[in-house]
């Protein structure tokens, strides 16, 4: 019996351990737990403020720019994250300016814009006789392939993202609850408002490759909406959304290397059972 | 440091000169002026579209005037953070996550200035604030699990944490059951003692009339301002409602056809 328990045990821990013998595993997973933080933190205002379509529209519109980087460069995958840091923050302030001047509804403005950009980036990756291959990986993610380089960007302009937040956490808090409020108090709302963009840009290249541009908005709002169900202050939604995310990216990699299944999409498909595990709790502790 | 002004105690608290708000081409607000003494409370009242809201915003710096002035002890609204403007329950986002406290000590966050976290100071401003509006016990309490109420008192404390002088209350009493109310224009007629000007757009004259110590009729011009006895009578009401209005089989009682929906919000942005 004992032997039998032990023998599971073993083979439980040489389970967990197994992939994490491979470097590219590790470094894989460093990079969906430092994407998971930081996308949790910046979602839980994109949920509150109800931005994840801005966030879908933005991760799919720096499409165009990672394809020019990539036409440059050659193939070189380390140069992407600045070409993707450079059109997001430019797509950010862009839609952001746009979507309050237009004439046109907002949503329908970002619609058009994200539309056309993403076709403009499909149209120029075709250009490349791989473009199958590369362009699923700007899709839909290759976290595996992370070098340890991309692994240090991720943390330092990850790390940028998360101490503005914990730097402007009232006004952040103030001008997403009530913008009325911040401006009798004479907060620079507009000033806040942009640099909140320009987080979700960095955001949005930094998750790049563990991702992709099409799962993006899934990082940014799952979980968030998930840690939203089950928490009433803003600071422990961020932690516990924080938890869940991470959680997805570490349960996602395993699943990702026993199952053969991408990555990206197994991370997106972790963090939306935590969802409707927390969704079903929730309905169950209403009864 | 954000922004501040410093105040001019010779100047009255509000100073509005004519004052002209249009939205699209129609007038809201037309050619508007009054000023507001220290500890003054004021109901604004007016049908539906009359611009209270309107002239509210303006006041609080949110909105800007076609043309006019708003003058503050002695300056513009843009330099003020002692502006305390109470919004209509239903622009608030009663699902967000932050506790009663977390909403006060909002009041607090231009006070704090930036990459500041609330002092121990702070949070002893909050509570008694809390304590004035009797919802001390409420503190940690996320904000949906107010009752009506409950829910005006607490931003009436985020006015006082903010340390706001001139208090700017749209339709505040709209959708509360009677003792709610009453517990709302009681705790107004205690914050006369605090010196705070008050500012409340209302839809009830018999209210505005007991609780309040001037009446600014409203339809986008104004059409009295004075003591509540000086203010309602037949011609000035006539003049504010219109149609509205009907004499009842010629006794002195009037009726207002007038509801509390907010249809003057359809063209504010």
């Amino acid at each position: 019996m004992i032997v039998a328990t032990m023998g599971n045990m073993t083979t439980f821990i040489d389970l967990l351990t197994t992939p994490l013998q491979y470097e590219f595993m590790q470094r894989g997973m460093i990079a969906a737990i430092l994407v998971g933080i930081v996308c949790a933190v910046v979602g839980a205002y994109v949920v509150l403020r109800g931005m994840a379509f801005f966030g879908d529209a933005l991760a799919h519109t720096i499409l165009p720019g990672i394809a020019l980087g990539y036409l440059f460069s050659g193939g070189a995958r380390d140069v992407l994250f600045w070409w993707a840091l450079g059109t997001a923050v430019v797509a950010a302030l862009g839609i952001g300016a746009i979507s309050k001047n237009s004439q046109i509804k907002e949503d329908t403005a970002i619609g058009i814009i994200f539309a056309g950009m993403f076709a403009l980036g499909i149209a120029l990756i075709s250009t490349v006789r791989s473009y199958a291959v590369d362009l699923s990986h700007f899709l839909f993610g290759d976290v595996l392939s992370v070098s340890t380089h991309s692994l240090w960007l991720i943390l330092i302009f990850g790390g940028i993202v998360l101490l503005i937040i914990f730097a402007f956490y009232k006004e952040f808090t103030t001008i997403s609850f009530d913008p009325i409020l911040a401006a009798t108090l004479r907060l620079p709302v507009n000033l806040f408002n942009n640099l909140l963009l320009t987080l979700i840009a960095v955001t949005v290249a930094v998750s790049l490759q563990t991702v992709g541009v099409a799962l993006m908005v899934a990082m940014l709002v799952t979980p968030a909406a998930t840690a939203y169900l089950l928490t009433h202050r803003l600071s422990h939604m961020m932690a516990l959304a924080a938890v869940f995310a991470s959680l997805s990216g570490i349960i996602g990699l395993y699943l990702s290397f026993y199952l053969s299944i991408a990555s990206g999409a197994a991370i997106v498909l972790t963090a939306t059972v935590f969802f409707i595990i927390a969704f079903g709790w929730k309905r169950i502790q209403q009864k | 440091m954000y922004p501040h002004t410093h105040h001019l105690t010779t100047q009255p608290v509000l100073d509005v000169s004519s004052l002209t708000v249009r939205y699209n081409g129609r007038v809201a607000l037309e050619d508007i002026t009054f000023h507001l003494h220290e500890g003054e409370r004021v109901a604004i009242v007016g049908p539906n579209g009359a611009g209270k809201s309107t002239l509210i915003k303006v006041i609080a710096g949110v909105l800007q005037p076609n043309s006019g002035e708003v003058n503050i002890f002695g300056s513009r609204p843009r330099g003020h953070v002692c502006i305390g403007y109470i919004p209509q329950r239903n622009q608030v986002d009663w699902a967000f996550p932050v506790s009663v406290a977390d909403v006060v000590m909002m009041g607090r966050s231009a006070k704090l200035g930036p990459l500041n976290w609330p002092h121990k100071k702070d949070w002893e401003v909050v509570h008694h604030a809390l304590e004035t509006v009797e919802l001390s016990h409420l503190a940690a309490r996320q904000i949906s699990q107010l009752s009506g109420g409950q829910q005006q008192r607490m931003f009436i404390a985020r006015a006082l944490a903010q340390e706001s002088e001139l208090m700017l209350m749209d339709e505040p009493l709209t959708g509360l059951d009677t003792p709610s109310q009453e517990g709302i224009l009681n705790l107004l007629d205690r914050l006369k003692a605090e010196k705070v000007t008050v500012m409340v757009a209302t839809h009830d004259l018999d209210q505005a009339a007991s609780h309040f110590d001037r009446i600014m009729l409203l339809n986008h011009k104004m059409i009295a301002f004075d003591e509540p006895q000086k203010v309602l009578h037949t011609d000035n009401l006539l003049k504010a409602y219109g149609g509205r209005l009907r004499p009842v089989d010629g006794e002195n009682i009037l009726t207002v056809d007038d509801c509390c929906d907010d249809g003057e919000h359809d063209h504010i942005h």
